[in-house]
């Protein structure tokens, strides 16, 4: 792999990386995808490197995910989670922050249910920050990982993301996994689509690149990919919805609905998924799915997103 | 502080008028901490044993009256007592403030308003002067009326429900009511407690880019439609409080025009700032209610020149370093505004338009004393240098907090001396600023 600067210390959204940076990010990545594949999936890329997973908001995908990245890299990992004593002592994020300095990790990755969570941490310490989901505002790594997905799909049948478009469904108001994608995507160069009842629509949407479609039928109509998103269930006792049978009803991604798609569209959920209620269940399970693909796509995005940031300074590469 | 000279004499204060081109110098004498006379420069002679100072051409405000304060004692005075809030409003102009209610104990006691006017009398002896805000209801709860007579008696001027939104419709029209059987006033913190459940920003642009919980302006627009038509239906004054977006303005706009006894206050930052700032989580641009769009902050900036808004206050709100050093979420809403206020608002308003604003319409609504410098008004009164820069920093600020939007930054403009009845309680000694003994 060429050198390639890497100018960032912490990754806490993807609207801080040029379209080359994300490029370079994604190529990256499909290195690593090829290590995952080897038998022995371990490189020394990080052997010394100390990554602290520090996950206030109960996770188990993404922090699994970055684990098997640090690991693979040959990083030292360290957790610490909701329920551990200091957190459920009451200390506050900057005491946290300290102390965790205080041990020198190289980079923590961070988790928490407060937007802005991990600018706050980024503010406090000296190693590099990356941001596995703050509140309802960023998760680049999942942004980046549904474009490693979605450029690796297209590229199987020789076509470019260029003009695709992609419709995000679903809670776009409580969605960092909306919010980054519809950066990261735009940025790349789809045309994003959204479509969300009206109570799950963030004020002040039109100020998105995006198209806003006020039926589901019209949105998937011709696109090209379809991403939807994970529906939280205190939404419903926030008032936000009528009963969920009703959002199953009325919103639930269906084969019918991806008839409507571009032939051969495929599928995206972050997970964890809720069948029948956001998703079908046969559709989950259906060939256009590319769930699982998302998940494997996620530890090399992870392994790419920690070695560039903990090789920044030596810019070096493992054979 | 120096003991007052019984007679006195400023010479060289600048007077600036509406309708004049030329800025016109007067000199001021006091006599046993009165007003004695203004006149033009050079017109007066003074007295014999009388001091002469001269001001230098510095303009000369009458004290400015703060009508939202939260001094913080008792109960919070690791964020402020009212020793640092005084010093903060008299360095700021100020030589009276209206304090807020929500203490602990919260002020819904005669003993608590006794507790706060005694306080600041002992502490202050010539002011700043405190009037303390009565709350609404029991415990600022919501439930139950205010022993407002009680209250009135104490010598509360006003009542608010300040800081928590009164949602019950009933409870607050007989608050309006009852409150006016003492002479008071309701003023109203104008927030639909469910429409603005655990905000955090406004709700649009800035709640977007963020992930932060919005509020709409139309959560506080829906509360001061309600309080028009209470006021309205009942002829009853009531005073809205810090209005932060064009909605209310309209509405206020409106009930004036119809003649409903509706009284409006804004704050600086609500003129001046906009949810942009808080792109990058700055928890020292966190305040309720939030600040709105730039929209919302010229609709403001002309609804005070058209009279819409009566008065500006500064909300002055401190909290502790810890408590704002939090992700944005954990970080009490508010910013201290008492130093800020005078140099912020001159550069946006006539001399003139700013003593309406911050004197005399103060003291109408809530009839206040106040200096109108004519003969046997009190002496209270400040210079301010328009020329003098400084940074909002600890070196400068007398509050004991600093959670300001302007911290680190520039005023253009610094009050450099404040007299209140004839005394002088502070002069900028170590600057050339001085007015100097001739």
């Amino acid at each position: 792999m060429e050198n390639f600067p890497w100018p960032h210390k912490d990754l806490l959204d993807v609207d801080g990386l040029s379209i080359a940076e994300s490029q370079h990010l994604l190529d990256t990545a499909e290195q690593f995808q090829e290590i995952n594949s080897r038998a022995v999936k371990k490189v020394p890329a990080l052997r010394g490197k100390g990554v602290i997973l520090f996950f206030a908001e109960n996770s188990t995908r993404t922090k699994t995910s970055f684990d098997i990245a640090a690991k693979r890299l040959s990083a030292d990992t360290f957790s610490l989670g909701k329920n551990d004593s200091s957190l459920t002592k009451g200390e506050s994020l900057k005491d946290t922050a300290l102390t965790l300095q205080a041990m020198s990790p190289d980079i923590i990755v961070i988790r928490h249910a407060l937007s802005g969570a991990a600018s706050f941490l980024s503010d406090k310490v000296d190693s590099s920050i990356v941001n596995a989901g703050d509140g309802w505002h960023a998760h680049p790594t999942q942004a980046l990982l549904d474009a490693y997905t979605l450029r690796k799909y297209w590229r199987d049948k020789n076509q470019t993301m260029q003009g695709k478009s992609l419709l995000i469904v679903g809670d776009v108001a409580h969605s960092r996994v909306a919010r980054s994608n519809i950066k990261l995507m735009t940025a790349l160069g789809l045309q994003v689509r959204i479509f969300a009842p009206k109570t799950l629509l963030p004020k002040g949407a039109e100020h998105w690149p995006v198209q806003i479609f006020d039926s589901l039928d019209k949105a998937v109509r011709d696109a090209d990919a379809v991403m939807c998103l994970r529906l939280q269930l205190e939404r419903q006792a926030a008032g936000l919805l009528p009963h969920l049978s009703e959002y199953a009803e009325k919103f639930c991604l269906t084969r019918r609905l991806m008839d409507l798609a571009a032939p051969g569209a495929p599928v995206l959920h972050p997970g964890p998924m809720n069948r029948g209620l956001e998703v079908a269940d046969d559709l989950a399970d259906s060939s256009a799915s590319l769930v699982l693909d998302q998940v494997s796509a996620g530890v090399a995005v992870r392994m790419a997103v920690l070695f560039l940031l903990g090789t920044r300074k030596s810019g070096a590469f493992p054979a | 502080m120096h003991e007052p000279d019984s007679k006195f004499m400023l010479r060289n204060c600048l007077r600036k008028h509406k309708n004049d081109s030329a800025e016109n110098l007067y000199d001021l004498l006091v006599v046993e901490g009165k007003i004695a006379e203004l006149a033009p420069a050079g017109a007066l002679t003074p007295p014999r044993e009388a001091a002469v100072y001269d001001a230098g051409g510095r303009q000369l405000f009458p004290s400015f009256i703060d009508a939202h304060v939260h001094l913080r004692d008792p109960g919070f005075e690791y964020k402020e007592d009212m020793q640092s809030g005084l010093c903060a409003a008299v360095h700021g102009g100020f030589g009276a403030v209206m304090a807020m209610a929500n203490t602990n104990p919260v002020n819904d006691k005669g003993a608590v308003t006794g507790f706060i006017r005694e306080k600041a009398a002992r502490i202050c002896p010539r002011g700043p002067r405190v009037y303390p805000v009565g709350a609404l209801s029991v415990g600022l709860m919501g439930e139950e009326l205010a022993p407002m007579g009680e209250l009135a008696e104490a010598g509360a001027v006003a009542i608010s429900n300040d800081g928590r939104p009164v949602q019950n419709n009933e409870l607050f029209r007989r608050a309006v009511e009852y409150a006016a059987s003492f002479g008071l006033k309701v003023i109203d913190h104008c927030e639909d407690a469910d429409i603005a459940h655990n905000w955090q920003i406004n709700e649009g642009g800035g709640s977007l880019h963020t992930g932060l919980k919005g509020q709409p302006s139309v959560g506080e627009a829906v509360q001061v439609a309600r309080d028009i038509l209470f006021a309205e239906y009942l002829n009853l004054p009531i005073h809205l409080a810090h209005i932060s977006c064009r909605q209310s303005t309209d509405l206020i706009r409106w009930a004036k025009v119809r003649g409903v006894p509706v009284t409006a206050e804004t704050c600086p930052h609500y003129l001046l700032l906009d949810d942009a700032k808080l792109h990058s989580y700055n928890t020292n641009f966190k305040v309720s209610p939030p600040l709105r769009t730039s929209a919302d902050v010229a609709a403001l900036v002309q609804a005070v020149q058209d009279g819409t808004i009566d008065i500006l206050v500064t909300d002055h709100a401190p909290h502790a370093a810890y408590e704002k050093d939090t992700p944005f979420d954990e970080s009490p809403r508010g910013f201290i505004g008492l130093e800020t206020a005078v140099p912020l608002t001159s550069a946006l308003f006539s001399a003139e338009l700013l003593e309406e604003l911050w004197c005399k319409k103060p003291a109408e609504i809530f009839k206040l004393p106040r200096n109108n410098f004519a003969p046997g008004d009190p002496a209270d009164f400040f210079l301010f240098d328009l020329e003098t820069p400084w940074v909002v920093n600890r070196d400068n600020i007398h509050s004991k907090s600093l959670n300001s939007p302007w911290l680190g930054q520039t005023m253009q403009g610094k009050i450099v001396a404040h007299w209140l009845g004839g005394t002088q309680i502070f002069s900028c000694e170590d600057s050339l600023c001085l007015p100097k003994p001739l």
